[in-house]
């Protein structure tokens, strides 16, 4: 049951017919992991946390960076130098001390990531490189775990969500890791701030409506937007029969750790 | 023909055009960077020389996006 302060909190939420209070008990019992403060966990982890995730995981092995501050808005200037995890959990805790936030200063790889996701409902990928991408994936189908996938390079972002065993998942769509150095790197790219928070805000409402039950998921289809023109577009698709993790004979059964980082990851 | 091509229209003056001749026609200089769905359904990459699309079919090119964290 909510108490009176968690009733003031979540007003707006309980307000919306969609939501109400049985919704709002649903968020405040739910357990979400996001994997990668960054750019996409950043913006995600704090609008999870304002609307009461009763329990947030939250992975990476990242210290922050000051280039990282142009968008990763959970991180402040005196974090710098500080893991990711532990200045996210701060901020989350000062935002919603209802939270619990489990940290684990960590990257993910075929040895750790179904230990790590078997304790969650639902899964947000904000990583940077095809290897996790693809990891996450098909991890989340094997452990048959919702997940929500995000991508943004420049001014451009995608995002699709994924139901194991009945929608389209990230290996329908894009079979393998794209060849090495093929994919501009976000650090030698670049990427509008901004087009962060659009797209873990578009991530966090995934959640949400995963948890809660509303609405339609953005499942067989992927979100694509441009900054730019500020047009967005559904691509839908249908399952992949000849997908590798979830197709009708797949070939991959076991977890791979591919070595294709597409952000070269800062080390400090 | 036209087609859909991202969700925009496009002509083209040939009746048929394989996938592979119209990511050329499109200048995706990239192919190995694209995935490629006709009507919905994804194509394999070895198919990109057979798979040939017509009047009024429906094409997306998806492309990787990593970003986020780093």
């Amino acid at each position: 049951m909510l108490n009176d302060e968690q009733i003031e909190r979540y007003s707006r939420h309980i307000l919306l017919q969609d939501v109400g209070g049985a919704g709002q008990q649903k968020i405040v019992n739910a357990k979400v992991l996001i994997i990668g403060a960054g750019g996409l966990g950043a913006p995600a982890a704090l609008y999870l946390a304002a609307a009461g995730v009763g329990t947030l995981g939250i992975i990476d092995g990242d210290r922050v960076d000051l280039s990282n501050l142009q968008r990763q808005v959970i991180h402040f200037t005196p974090d710098v130098g500080r893991p990711k995890v532990q200045s996210a959990k701060e901020k989350i805790n000062q935002l919603n001390p209802d939270v619990n936030v489990v940290t684990y200063e960590d990257v993910v790889h075929a040895g750790n990531i179904l230990d790590i996701i078997k304790d969650y409902d639902f899964i947000l990928d904000g990583t940077d490189n095809f290897s996790a991408k693809f990891l996450i994936n098909d991890a989340c189908v094997m452990a048959g775990k919702p997940y929500s996938h995000g991508g943004i390079l420049r001014f451009d972002g995608q995002s699709m969500t994924v139901i194991p065993g009945e929608t389209a998942c990230y290996r329908c769509v894009f079979h393998s890791p794209p060849p090495k150095n093929a994919v501009p790197t976000c650090s030698q790219a670049g990427v509008l701030g901004a087009i962060a928070g659009m797209l873990g805000t578009i991530q966090a409402t995934e959640v949400l409506k995963y948890i809660v039950g509303f609405g339609d998921l953005l499942t067989n289809r992927m979100l694509i937007f441009n900054a730019k023109t500020m047009a967005f577009r559904n691509a839908k698709f249908n399952r992949n029969p000849k997908c590798g993790v979830c197709g009708e004979n797949p070939t991959v059964t076991s977890l791979i750790d591919y070595e294709q980082p597409v952000c070269e990851l800062k080390k400090n | 023909m036209n087609i859909q091509i991202n969700g925009k229209v496009e002509s083209f003056v040939a009746e048929t055009l394989t996938v592979s001749a119209l990511l050329v026609a499109q200048k995706v200089d990239m192919p190995e960077m694209v995935s490629v769905e006709v009507n919905g359904d994804v194509l394999d990459r070895d198919a990109f020389g057979t798979t040939v699309v017509k009047e009024g079919d429906t094409v997306e090119f998806l492309y990787f996006m990593g970003g986020g964290r780093a």
